[in-house]
């Protein structure tokens, strides 16, 4: 990423999360989109008001867990009826049933490690460098017990001075500027 | 207890805040005074685990013949010891997948260092079958890869079923637990004063700074995690099972053992949960958040599972004395409950059904030491299940000229001892380095947690 300098937004903090939530809700409706909260825990409210409604993890594990059960189901196949065909106790080669027991861990396998990288790639995790820790009050606060929210300068509607007094409105402990 | 605030059970103790549960976890990881009883802990399992190295060392030199192991017994404390271990950590399992399913809040305090619990107990169980095998330089040919000898494994086995499944729960089981630890390393690495748990935190952490979209990906992750690993648990004591179910020895050759299997590792994860919560909410004083009522909880589930347990043990004798009309199946139930081993069963039926009966009693649940011990008692229990099953399904079988003992050596339990040190050490590991309790789940179940749009004073419109 080209360094980039100035500012990355303005960061609002409060105590408690219904205050969170009722500034990222007006913040939504007076048309500011380029913005995010920050909390300690999950707050779905949140979520809401800043118009993040759903998301791709689901479908990531789906097709995880589909390409594993393909991949282990044609292996065991491949394997038992054309590379290595054995002859065990007169079963058929292509023992179906017994195939289903690794297939079936195998998707899960997948599954599993699709949705949890999944989500760490659709994050941007991992991220060594952001912005907002360099606001003196984030570190202490975002990660144990205050709520944030940041609306970013590169939104069309961010104006420093304005945005500050919008924020301002909703009494919040302290807005800060938050800079690259 | 009904909470005043929202109305729904209270399982964290009142007066908690957003920073003083932050505070109270977040000091045992980072504080500088480490506590001289960690110390004394962590030597004495240290030192018990290293007679594990002693042992396995000795094994590799010497091979397998310094077990007890031999026809007819061929499976002994090693297999016994693998399906102990796997048990216990299917509680783990239990607790961070199905109760997250089915919303049920109180396992938040718990979820943790069970899953911890299930990581290391997957740690010695998975060492079993790979230094009963003989020659575990050779472990990796149980996997199917392209070699020059161009010899691949037989997917028509149990035991092969038995590599996916283990390898498979050992690896969804350590990314549970990391995903689920990643908001709390972020928190640590933003309390953490020395320059060095920044910087290990900081890299753990993956750069977690808690945004809202974050989180909503990452519940959705978790949910289908729980979603993966219920089936996965549920799968992986049932492909043990049969590793002995479709074998043709009567004893291991019945239906019920999928079920009953899974319902015991539960009894002696929660059994080997509670061994372990006990004395750290004692020692750490954490009971306001592994509460009374945890407690009681883990005593119930172990009941109902004990009566599971107790229906699969009932269900076996009808099978074999009468149901099977078969001269095999009756004479091994004869054998097994008054052979010259049959101390064995009855050991098993006092401490897996008979003492257990006092769960019923909520004074007896209520009181931590007494469930305490009976969580030994259990875990002792189930351990002599494992044994039951392996070695007196094994040592008298179809012909009398064939019949022999099992008399387990000084390695053997030196092995299986040694299991338990590494068991202790990692785990005196985990509670001293990472967080033992998710600070965000806490954070979640405080009643200042939730929304409440109407208690806020309106904003003036035209902002």
């Amino acid at each position: 990423m080209p360094e980039r300098e100035g500012t990355y937004g303005l960061l609002a903090e409060f105590d408690t999360p219904s205050q969170l939530v009722r500034a990222a809700e007006n913040a939504y409706a007076a048309g500011y989109r380029r913005m995010d909260c920050y909390t300690p825990y999950p707050v779905e409210e949140a979520a809401e008001a800043i118009g993040f409604h759903k998301n791709e993890v689901s479908l990531v594990c789906l097709v995880g867990g589909m390409l594993g059960v393909a991949a282990m189901f044609s292996l065991e196949t491949w394997i038992s009826v054309w590379s290595y065909p054995l002859n065990i106790a007169g079963r058929p080669y292509f023992s179906w049933p017994a195939f289903v027991v690794p297939a079936y861990e195998w998707t899960i396998l997948f599954a599993g490690l699709s949705a949890a990288f999944g989500m760490l790639a659709l994050n941007g995790l991992p991220q060594v460098y952001h912005p907002l820790f360099n606001a003196p009050n984030f570190r202490n606060g975002a990660t144990s017990d205050k709520f944030f929210l940041c609306l970013e300068a590169n939104d069309p509607k961010f104006e420093p001075a304005e945005t500050r007094s919008f924020l301002e409105g909703f009494a919040p402990v302290s807005v800060v500027e938050v800079e690259y | 207890m009904l909470d005043p605030v929202t109305g729904e059970q209270r399982v964290i103790a009142p007066g908690h805040t957003f920073k003083s549960v932050t505070e109270k976890i977040s000091r045992i990881v980072l504080t500088p005074h480490t506590p001289l009883g960690w110390f004394a802990g962590f030597t004495l399992a240290g030192g018990v685990a290293t007679m594990l190295l002693v042992a396995v060392v000795w094994l590799f030199l010497r091979g397998t013949g310094i077990w007890a192991v031999t026809i007819p017994v061929a499976w002994g404390f090693a297999i016994i010891n693998f399906v102990w271990w796997i048990g216990i950590g299917h509680a783990g399992t239990l607790i961070s997948a199905i109760l997250l399913l089915f919303k049920q809040g109180w396992r938040n305090s718990i979820n943790r260092f069970a899953e911890a619990m299930t990581i290391f107990a997957v740690v010695c169980a998975g060492m079993f079958p790979l230094i009963h095998v003989g020659r575990p330089w050779l472990g990796y040919w149980l996997f199917p890869y392209p070699s020059t000898m161009n010899v691949w494994p037989q997917f028509r086995s149990p035991l092969l079923w038995d590599v996916f499944a283990v390898s498979t729960y050992a690896t969804i089981s350590v990314v549970f637990w990391y995903i689920g630890m990643i908001p709390d390393l972020g928190t640590l690495r933003d309390r953490a004063k020395s320059k060095l748990a920044q910087f290990i935190y900081g890299w753990l952490a993956l750069g977690w700074r808690g945004s809202v979209r974050h989180w909503v990906r990452y519940e959705t992750a978790s949910l289908l995690l729980a979603g993966l690993a219920t089936p996965l648990v549920l799968s992986v004591h049932t492909v043990i099972s049969f590793d002995f179910a479709v074998a043709l020895v009567p004893g291991w050759h019945t239906t019920i053992f999928p079920p009953y299997f899974v319902a015991g590792a539960i009894y002696s994860g929660f059994a080997m949960v509670i061994t372990l919560a006990i004395p750290i909410r004692k020692f750490y004083h954490l009971e306001d958040m592994i509460t009374v009522r945890h407690i009681d909880n883990m005593g119930k589930v172990m009941l109902a599972t004990g009566l599971i347990v107790a229906y699969g043990y009932a269900t076996e004798v009808f099978m074999s004395y009468w149901y099977s009309a078969s001269h095999w199946e009756y004479f091994m139930m004869w054998n097994r409950m008054f052979g010259p081993m049959g101390w064995s069963y009855w050991v098993l039926i006092t401490c897996n059904i008979a003492l257990p009966q006092l769960l019923w009693i909520r004074k007896f649940r209520a009181n931590p030491a007494l469930i305490f011990l009976m969580s030994l008692v259990i875990n002792t229990g189930m351990w002599f299940e494992r044994f039951v099953i392996v070695v007196t399904s094994l040592y008298r079988d179809y012909l009398p000229s064939s019949w022999g003992t099992y008399r387990a050596t000084r390695w053997d339990y030196a092995t299986f001892v040694g299991t338990l040190g590494l068991f202790t050490f990692l785990f005196f590991l985990f509670i001293r380095f990472l967080p033992m309790i998710p600070m965000s789940e806490i954070r979640m179940m405080l009643p200042q947690a939730k929304v409440r749009p109407e208690a806020e004073p309106q904003l003036e419109a035209g902002d």
